[in-house]
């Protein structure tokens, strides 16, 4: 088993591309034009409180938090497409990130989400939460089991819905490394059409958030499933480091 | 031709959307079954060594507005100044303390609540000390990549004086905006720290 200590993995994080991100104001995603800082950003060279983050153990999951068909089930399967999502979380050396809590949470087939704030007025499946978690194994894997989710429609243009779609919620080993985005399904035209993806800068950055089809990992009569890789950021080896004891 | 360099890109980040309490805090909106509680949410433990303390605030948008569907993280040491978890390789932190809470803003008041215990000092990454505080990361609907920021203790002057972080800081009118002002509450030291995510008194956030 590879040690979580050893020098490589001890160095600072590299950091983060910004204009690989979304940048916070982006217009067309209206709800950023109030909550986006106008101030630059203060760069801060990873401390400690940075390079350090919570572990999360095995232990605290559930037999059933990675099947969503399953987990919130009362009287039967929810309704949908039956769905497959595995991938793994790498760091940008292409490391696995063993340990790394993965949340995920969506809407039912029909797009409709299961939160006391939602009034669309597609159907609430009554067998279908939309939340689930897992933890990565040592070579950085993860999968769930869930139900397709629906597009959905949302009040920022006039017309506009959000393509199916996946949040997921990724802890590393680091707080520098917290991470939220969502997965997108390969093939779907409303990929493009979306002000959220937009706030994206290039085209090629949105495309590693989009699942691709893997009919290979699929089950015959019963599952398609989606492989979505997750890259976390990477750190520099300790030897390159130039730091005092105790950081 | 020039050898690649073989590095991966960081998957983008997207907002949290306004629902990130399905995933997060099911059990806060009603999806009750799925988790026996809500991660992050569990009281710290009363073997847990330090001052008890309460921080407390709102999440304010650029117009004035208090949001109500904000999800706050926070990462802290212990009370000797100990990271628990992972690339602490200083010393053993308190066992019994996590260092991690997560708690999402009332869907009606706006206010969020953590209650924790203050933390010690750790050091900068030239070994001078930092003042303590407490590393919060937010996430909402409307905010594209989650945004760091760090609560300072209005009680800690001298400590915060010589911090190496906000001694860096050069428009120093903005240092207030990370300092969280303290009442006693029932008998509970209770920080107030407020984050203003744009406009005049726009808190100060890091690109870490």
């Amino acid at each position: 088993m590879r040690n979580e200590n050893s020098s490589y993995q001890d160095g600072a994080f590299f950091q983060r591309d910004r204009a690989w991100h979304p940048p916070a104001f982006t217009p067309d995603y209206k709800t950023s034009v109030l909550r986006s800082p106008r101030n630059a950003l203060l760069s801060l060279g990873n401390t400690i409180s940075e390079m350090t983050g919570p572990v999360f153990g095995h232990d605290m999951l559930g037999p059933l938090d990675n099947d969503l068909i399953r987990n919130f089930a009362t009287t039967g399967d929810p309704i949908g497409p039956r769905t497959i999502v595995y991938g793994r979380v790498l760091d940008e050396n292409a490391r696995p990130v063993a340990g790394a809590l993965v949340e995920f949470w969506q809407a039912n087939a029909g797009g409709r989400y299961r939160h006391k704030k939602e009034t669309y007025l597609a159907a609430i499946d009554p067998n279908f939460g939309g939340c689930g978690r897992t933890i990565t194994d040592e070579e950085g894997r993860y999968w769930f089991r869930t139900i397709k989710p629906g597009a959905y429609p949302w009040p920022n243009g006039v017309n506009d819905w959000r393509p199916a779609h996946i949040h997921f919620s990724i802890f590393g080993h680091a707080f520098a490394q917290r991470l939220i985005t969502q997965m997108y399904f390969e093939g779907d035209p409303m990929i493009w059409q979306c002000p959220i993806v937009q706030s994206i800068p290039s085209r090629e950055a949105v495309e590693t958030l989009v699942a691709a089809l893997d009919r290979e990992a699929s089950l015959p009569m019963d599952t398609l499933a989606y492989k979505f890789d997750i890259v976390l950021r990477g750190r520099r080896s300790t030897m390159f480091e130039n730091r005092k004891e105790g950081n | 031709m020039v050898q690649k360099l073989g590095r991966l890109r960081e998957s983008p980040s997207q907002t949290a959307g306004p629902y990130v309490h399905i995933g997060t805090n099911p059990n806060f909106i009603g999806i009750n079954g799925v988790y026996a509680a809500d991660l992050g949410s569990e009281p710290v433990p009363a073997a847990v060594k330090g001052e008890r303390i309460v921080v407390t605030g709102h999440v304010i948008d650029g117009g004035g507005n208090l949001l109500k569907d904000a999800l706050i993280e926070i990462w802290q040491a212990d009370a000797d100044g100990l990271y628990p978890g992972r690339g602490e390789h200083r010393g053993t932190a308190d066992p019994a303390f996590t260092g991690w809470a997560r708690q999402p803003v009332d869907g009606v008041t706006g206010l969020y609540r953590f209650e924790t215990i203050k933390p010690g000092s750790a050091p900068y990454f030239d070994g001078r000390p930092m003042a303590p505080h407490i590393t919060f990361w937010v996430v909402a609907r409307g905010i594209n990549i989650g945004l760091h920021t760090r609560l300072y203790f209005e009680d800690e002057e001298t400590a915060n004086a010589a911090d190496p972080v906000l001694g860096r800081i050069e428009h120093r009118g903005r240092i207030p905006t990370l300092i969280a002002t303290r009442s006693v509450e029932s008998g509970v030291p209770t920080y107030t720290f407020d984050i203003h995510l744009q406009g005049e008194k726009e808190t100060i956030f890091f690109d870490i």
